[in-house]
C-alpha cells in the first residue's frame, strides 16, 4: 500500500486518486473561508473528499465575493420586477459578465460598475489601477469596444492622516491605468466621510459599444473546441488566502508568503483589447472569459456550466512568471490582463496569428467534452474531477437573518426640527456665509484636481464629462447617436432610510442623465454595505434592493446588472449603505445635448419643480451642523419621469441653453456651479420660491428636496419652454436672468464675484491633497 | 544567474522632478540632513553562460544608445554580479 | 494626398488622428510598428498614447520599431512628420528634434485645455496659422517637461526653433515654456498638447461662445495639406 500511495502522489500533487484513498485527511476549509456545511457539501458532491486543487476552487467560487451567496435572494426581484416593455431593449440581461442594451442602429451597448473597495485600501495605487482594468475585461469579454470609464470614490474624513495616502494612490492608479488604456474617464463621484475611514470605496464603472452581431458571451458549448490562455503569464497575484494550502501540501517546498495585492500592466491591457477586438471581427472565438477575481477557477467552471458542457484542462500548460507555482496557486491566481477564449479548431491558426501579431502570449490548454465535467490534470496526474455547475452556480444560497436596527427609530426622530437647528433665515450675513462654507466644503468644492488628472479627450467622441451632470459619449460617427451615463449614491439618506436612500440614488443619476438631453434606458448597480453576518446590515441589504428594484419598476427602466460588496466594515461599525446607482440615457445626436453652465447673457433662469423644507440628511445639516438625522426627502418618481420626458422634448427641439439638476446643497450648489461652468454671471432672486412653496430662505437655498432642475432659455424660446412646461404639468419660476456682470447676484442676499468664488471653489480639495 | 548592472542617473545638472519630490518628503518628516535624493535606473542584464568583456563592453554601448537618453541621463556605471 | 498613421503597441490617440486627417480633407493610412513600408503616403502623423506601456523611457522603445527606421530616413530627406505627445517623445528619442521629455513638474498627469503661441509658422504644420496666433488645444500627459541643455536652449531660441509656447500657466515645467518645436528644414514638428482634439465642433476644447467648440488643431493638417499640393 505504502508503495502505492508513493507513486499515486511522486510530486506531492494532491491527486483524486489520493482524495479518494485518504478520506480522513485534515483539510484547511475553514482557513480558506468555507463554513462546515459548505465543506460537508462538497463532499457529497464528489463522493469523496475534494483534493486541495478542488477545495482551492470551491472554496473561491463558494465566497461571498463570486457566489453572491447572501445578495441572491434579494438580487433576484430585479429580475422579477419587470415589465415586458422593460425588457424590449435588453439583449443580455443579469447574470453576464455585464448587461447589454440595444440602443438603435443596430448598435448595442454594454454597461457595469464593480467595487474594488478591499484592495483599495490596502494598496490604493494597484488596487483603484486593477479594479479599473478588472471592469473593462468584463466590457470587452461582451464583444464590445470599451469606450469609456468613470469612478465612484469615497474615502475617509479628509483632515484624518490616513485619508491622503487613500486618495493620492486611488486617483494616480486611476489616472495610471486608465489613461495608458486610452478610455476616456467622462466622471464619477468623490465624497469624503469619516464612515468610509479605513473602509474606502473605489467602485469602478465602463461602458463599451457593439454591433448587435458582435455579441460574445461567455461559453463553451462545442465539443472539440480549444480552451486557450491568452494576455499576461500567471504569477502570484492575490493568492494570499491559498498560502494556506501550499503550507499544508507541502512540508517546506514553495514560497511562504504570497502577495494578497494584484499588480497592473496597462500597457499589456490595451494591447489585450486591441487585439480581441482583432479576433472578434475575425470571428475566430465562440466564448470568451476575463480572468478577474478566482482566475481559472472561475474562468473554466463558468465556461463550461454556461455552455451546459464540460472541459479538459492541462495546468501545466499554464505559461506562469513564477515557476515555483502550485497548480492550487495557478487555479486561484487573481493575475490581471489574461483572457480564456473557447476556439473551433478550425480558426486556431487564425487565432494564432492574430495573437502573435499583438506580441501576446498564449497557450492550448484542452479542449471542450460533451460530458459535462471539469477535468484539471497536472502532468499524468487528475487534481481536478467536478461537474463545473456545482463550482460556478450552484453555490450556497442563504437567506440570512434580518433585523431592524435597534438605532434606527432614534435616528429618524432626531431630526432638523426636533433639534431645532439653528437657521440663519433673516440673517443674510450669516446666510451668505453658510452658502460660502457649503460650497468650498470637500464634499462640494470643485473635484478638478482630481478629474484634471485624467484623460476625457481621448477617443474623440467626449460630448459631456465633468464636471457636468453625466458624461456623454458618441457612438455612432455617420448619425451622432451617443450614450450617457450618470451614477449617484447618497450613504446619509441610504442611514437614515435604505428603501428610500437607493430609490433617491436612482432618482437623482435619472435626473443628471435627463439634464444632458439623454432620455434614460438601464440602471448598473454596486450595492455597497457592510458585513451581512450583522442582521441590522442584511436589513439595509433587503430594503435597499426593494427601493431599487421598486423604482426601476416604476420608471420603467431594468437593471441590466450589478455587484455587492458586503463587509465594508471596521469592527463592528459599518459604512452607511451605499448602493451606488448608475443610469444609462440614449441621445439620438450627441450635437443635441444640454450643456450643465451658463454660456450666454441674458438668458432667463427657471427653477422647474417644487421645493420643500427637506434638511435632514442634507449638506447643509452636515456641513453647518455635523449632524445626520430625521428622514430623506420624498421621491416623486412619478413626476421625475415627466421632467425627464419634458427635458428630453425641449432638447429635441432645441429650447434649453442649460440644465443643471439640483441635488445635494440644492439650489446653492447648482446656482455656482451653472455660473462657473463657463464663467457667466447671473442675478437670481429666491423670495419667490419662499413665497410660492410656503419655505424660509435656507430651505430655498439648501433643501434637497427632488425632482429639481436649473434650466436657462434663450428670449426667443420663453414662451415656448413655459408653455411646454404648463402643458405638461410640471412646475416651473423664473428666478433669474443671465449677465456679464462677473457676479453671482441673490437677490437680498449678497452678491459673489465669480473669481472668488472660483479661487474658492477651487482651492479646497489641492490645498488637502495637492 | 551571472548579471551585468547598467546604472542610469538623470544628468546631474538636469531637473529630477521625483527625486526632488521625494526630497521634500523626506524633509516633511523631519529628515533634514538629507540634502537632496536623485532618482535613477538599474538594470539588471541576465545571462545564462559566463560573462565576457565583450559583453561588458556591449553593454556599455546598449546603455549608451538605448537603455540611456544622453540627452537627459547618464550612464553612470556598468559592472558583473555574479 | 495620404498620410500615414503610425500605430504602437500602446498607441491610443491613432483613430483620432486617422480622423483628424479625414476631416482636414484627406486619405488616412494605417501604418504598422512592425512593417518599415510607408506606404507611399505624402507626410507621417506619431500620434499619441503610451507606445510599449511608456517603459525604459517614454517613446525609447518607439524610437528602435522597423517603421521608425524608414520615416527617420524619410524625414532627413524632408517628409513632413508630426509627433503629438507620445509622438513628440518618439521624435525625440528618435533623434529628429532635440532636447528631452521628463516628467512634469508636479508629478501628476494632467488633461486640460491649453493655451498655446503658435511662434513659427514656416512649417510644413503650421504654415496655415497666423504668426504669434494664439490658439486652444488640449493637453494630456504625465511625461511633457521639456528640458535641454543650456546651449542647446540658446541655439533652440536664436534660430526660431520653438513653434509653440505655453501660455497662460507653463503645466509640466517645460524649459521656456516650450510646447513644441520644428527641426531645421520645417519638415519635422513635435508637440505636446493634442490637436487632433481639436478638430470637430462639439468635441474639442471650450471656448468663449460655446462649449467643446474649439478647432484651432485643424489647421494642423490643413498645413500639410497645403505645404503638399504647393511642393
Amino acid at each position: 500500500m505504502a508503495l502505492f500511495k508513493k507513486k499515486s502522489v511522486p510530486s506531492g500533487v494532491d491527486t483524486t486518486t489520493n482524495a479518494a484513498e485518504t478520506p480522513d485527511k485534515h483539510q484547511p476549509w475553514k482557513e480558506l473561508g468555507l463554513k462546515e456545511d459548505e465543506y460537508a457539501r462538497i463532499r457529497e458532491i464528489l463522493g469523496r473528499r475534494p483534493t486541495s486543487a478542488e477545495l482551492a476552487m470551491y472554496s473561491v467560487m463558494w465566497s461571498e465575493h463570486c457566489s453572491y451567496k447572501s445578495s441572491k435572494i434579494y438580487l433576484r426581484q430585479f429580475g422579477e420586477k419587470v415589465t415586458d416593455e422593460m425588457k424590449t431593449n435588453l439583449m443580455v440581461g443579469m447574470g453576464e459578465n455585464a448587461g447589454v442594451v440595444d440602443i438603435g442602429e443596430g448598435w448595442a451597448v454594454t454597461f457595469k460598475v464593480e467595487s474594488h473597495n478591499h484592495p483599495s485600501y490596502i494598496e490604493p495605487f494597484q488596487g483603484a489601477a486593477t479594479g479599473v482594468g478588472g471592469i473593462v475585461r468584463d466590457i470587452l469579454t461582451m464583444g464590445a469596444r470599451p469606450i469609456a470609464v468613470m469612478d465612484q470614490l469615497r474615502f475617509g474624513a479628509v483632515e484624518n492622516p490616513d485619508t491622503a495616502r487613500v486618495v493620492h494612490g486611488v486617483v494616480s492608479g486611476i489616472s495610471f491605468y486608465g489613461n495608458c488604456l486610452g478610455l476616456p474617464n467622462i466622471g464619477g463621484e468623490t465624497v469624503f466621510d469619516r464612515v468610509y475611514q479605513g473602509n474606502p470605496l473605489v467602485n469602478a464603472l465602463s461602458v463599451g459599444a457593439l454591433r448587435h452581431e458582435d455579441l460574445k458571451l461567455a461559453k463553451a458549448s462545442n465539443p472539440g473546441d480549444r480552451v486557450i490562455l491568452f494576455g499576461a503569464r500567471t504569477g502570484a497575484d492575490g493568492i494570499g488566502g491559498v498560502s494556506v494550502l501550499a503550507s499544508e501540501t507541502f512540508d517546506s517546498a514553495g514560497p511562504s508568503r504570497r502577495p494578497a495585492v494584484q499588480v497592473g500592466d496597462p500597457f499589456a491591457e490595451k494591447v489585450l483589447i486591441e487585439c480581441c477586438l482583432e479576433l472578434y471581427k475575425a470571428d475566430v472565438v465562440a466564448g470568451i472569459q476575463d480572468l478577474g477575481g478566482a482566475g481559472l477557477s472561475c474562468a473554466t467552471s463558468e465556461l463550461a456550466s454556461n455552455g451546459n458542457a464540460g472541459m479538459r484542462v492541462q495546468l501545466q500548460k499554464v505559461l506562469k512568471r513564477d515557476e515555483s507555482l502550485t497548480p492550487e496557486e495557478i487555479l486561484m491566481s487573481e493575475s490581471q490582463e489574461r483572457m480564456m477564449a473557447i476556439v473551433p479548431k478550425k480558426s486556431l491558426k487564425k487565432f494564432i496569428a492574430i495573437v502573435e501579431k499583438w506580441e501576446v502570449e498564449y497557450s492550448d490548454l484542452g479542449e471542450v467534452i460533451e460530458e459535462p465535467r471539469l477535468y484539471i490534470n497536472w502532468g499524468d496526474e487528475e487534481i481536478v474531477n467536478v461537474p463545473p455547475r456545482t463550482v460556478a452556480h450552484d453555490g450556497p444560497v442563504y437567506e440570512r437573518p434580518v433585523a431592524f436596527p435597534a438605532y434606527q427609530d432614534g435616528l429618524n426622530a432626531d431630526s432638523v426640527h426636533s433639534r431645532g437647528l439653528y437657521r440663519a433665515n433673516d440673517n443674510s450675513t450669516d446666510l451668505a456665509a453658510q452658502l460660502w462654507q457649503i460650497v468650498t466644503s470637500p464634499n462640494q468644492a470643485s473635484k478638478s484636481w482630481i478629474t484634471d488628472q485624467y484623460d476625457h479627450y481621448v477617443g474623440g467622441n467626449t460630448a459631456l464629462a465633468m464636471p457636468d451632470d453625466s458624461g456623454m459619449v458618441r457612438v455612432s460617427e455617420e448619425s451622432g447617436l451617443g450614450i450617457s451615463i450618470a451614477t449617484d449614491a447618497n450613504g446619509r439618506f441610504c442611514q437614515l432610510d435604505p428603501y428610500q436612500g437607493a430609490k433617491l440614488a436612482l432618482a437623482e443619476a435619472y435626473r443628471n442623465v435627463a439634464v444632458g438631453g439623454a432620455k434614460p434606458m438601464a440602471v448598473t448597480n454596486c450595492l455597497n454595505f457592510g458585513s451581512p453576518e450583522n442582521p441590522e446590515v442584511m436589513w439595509q441589504f433587503k430594503q435597499a434592493t426593494a427601493g431599487l428594484a421598486d423604482g426601476c419598476l416604476e420608471l420603467g427602466i431594468p437593471v441590466t446588472g450589478g455587484n455587492v460588496s458586503f463587509y465594508n466594515q471596521t469592527g463592528d461599525v459599518a459604512i452607511h449603505p451605499t448602493p451606488v446607482v448608475g443610469v444609462l440615457g440614449v441621445i439620438d445626436d450627441v450635437a443635441r445635448r444640454i450643456p450643465s453652465g451658463w454660456q450666454d447673457e441674458g438668458n432667463n433662469i427657471y427653477l422647474l419643480g417644487t421645493t420643500k423644507d427637506e434638511l435632514d440628511g442634507s449638506v447643509w445639516s452636515e456641513v453647518i451642523h455635523d449632524h445626520l438625522g430625521g428622514r430623506p426627502p420624498v421621491v416623486d418618481l412619478a413626476h421625475e419621469a415627466a421632467l425627464a420626458d419634458l427635458l428630453h422634448g425641449a432638447a429635441q427641439q432645441g429650447l434649453l441653453a442649460s440644465a443643471h439638476d439640483l441635488s445635494e446643497a440644492g439650489l446653492a450648489q447648482a446656482l455656482v456651479e451653472s455660473v462657473l461652468r463657463f464663467n457667466m454671471g447671473a442675478r437670481v432672486w429666491i423670495n419667490e420660491i419662499s413665497e410660492r412653496d410656503n419655505v424660509d430662505r435656507t430651505c430655498a437655498l439648501f433643501s434637497e428636496s427632488t425632482g429639481r432642475v436649473i434650466v436657462s432659455v434663450g428670449r426667443e424660446d420663453d414662451v415656448k419652454f413655459v408653455g411646454l412646461c404648463e402643458a405638461r404639468g410640471i412646475p416651473v419660476l423664473r428666478i433669474g436672468v443671465t449677465d456679464n456682470s462677473g457676479e453671482l447676484e441673490i437677490q437680498d442676499l449678497a452678491t459673489f464675484p465669480l473669481e472668488d468664488l472660483r479661487n474658492g471653489f477651487k482651492a479646497t480639495i489641492p490645498a488637502l491633497f495637492g | 544567474m551571472p548579471k551585468i548592472i547598467v546604472e542610469v542617473m538623470p544628468k546631474a545638472d538636469l531637473l529630477d522632478p521625483q527625486g526632488k519630490a521625494v526630497a521634500n518628503a523626506l524633509h516633511r518628516s523631519g529628515n533634514k540632513d538629507i540634502a537632496a535624493v536623485r532618482i535613477g535606473k538599474r538594470i539588471e542584464l541576465h545571462f545564462d553562460r559566463e560573462i565576457s568583456e565583450a559583453d561588458i563592453a556591449n553593454a556599455k554601448k546598449i546603455g549608451e544608445e538605448f537603455l540611456s537618453n544622453a540627452v537627459i541621463e547618464d550612464v553612470v556605471n556598468v559592472h558583473v554580479e555574479n | 494626398m495620404k498620410i500615414g498613421v503610425v500605430t504602437f503597441p500602446g498607441t491610443l490617440d491613432d483613430r483620432d488622428a486617422a480622423r483628424a486627417v479625414r476631416i482636414a480633407g484627406a486619405e488616412a493610412v494605417s501604418l504598422w510598428h512592425a512593417d518599415a513600408d510607408l506606404k507611399k503616403v505624402d507626410a507621417v502623423v506619431l500620434p499619441g498614447g503610451f507606445s510599449y506601456g511608456d517603459y525604459l523611457r517614454c517613446g525609447a522603445i518607439a524610437a528602435q520599431a522597423p517603421v521608425m527606421k524608414e520615416i527617420i530616413k524619410k524625414a532627413n530627406q524632408g517628409l513632413p512628420v508630426l509627433g503629438i505627445c507620445n509622438g513628440f517623445q518618439v521624435l525625440v528619442e528618435s533623434h529628429l528634434l532635440p532636447g528631452g521629455l521628463i516628467r512634469n513638474s508636479d508629478q501628476h498627469f494632467i488633461c486640460r485645455d491649453q493655451g498655446l503661441r503658435v511662434e513659427n509658422t514656416s512649417t510644413a504644420w503650421t504654415n496655415q496659422f497666423e504668426l504669434n496666433q494664439e490658439i486652444t488645444i488640449p493637453l494630456k500627459n504625465g511625461e511633457g517637461g521639456y528640458i535641454a541643455t543650456a546651449a542647446e536652449l540658446e541655439r533652440l531660441e536664436g534660430e526660431g526653433l520653438v513653434t509653440f509656447r505655453y501660455i497662460g500657466g507653463n503645466p509640466n515645467g517645460s524649459m521656456n515654456d516650450i510646447a513644441g518645436l520644428r527641426n531645421e528644414r520645417g519638415n519635422v514638428v513635435g508637440l505636446m498638447p493634442h490637436p487632433e482634439h481639436a478638430v470637430e465642433p462639439g468635441f474639442g476644447p471650450d471656448t468663449s461662445s460655446a462649449m467643446r467648440s474649439g478647432v484651432d488643431g485643424l489647421l494642423f493638417f490643413k498645413s500639410v495639406l497645403h505645404s503638399l499640393v504647393n511642393a
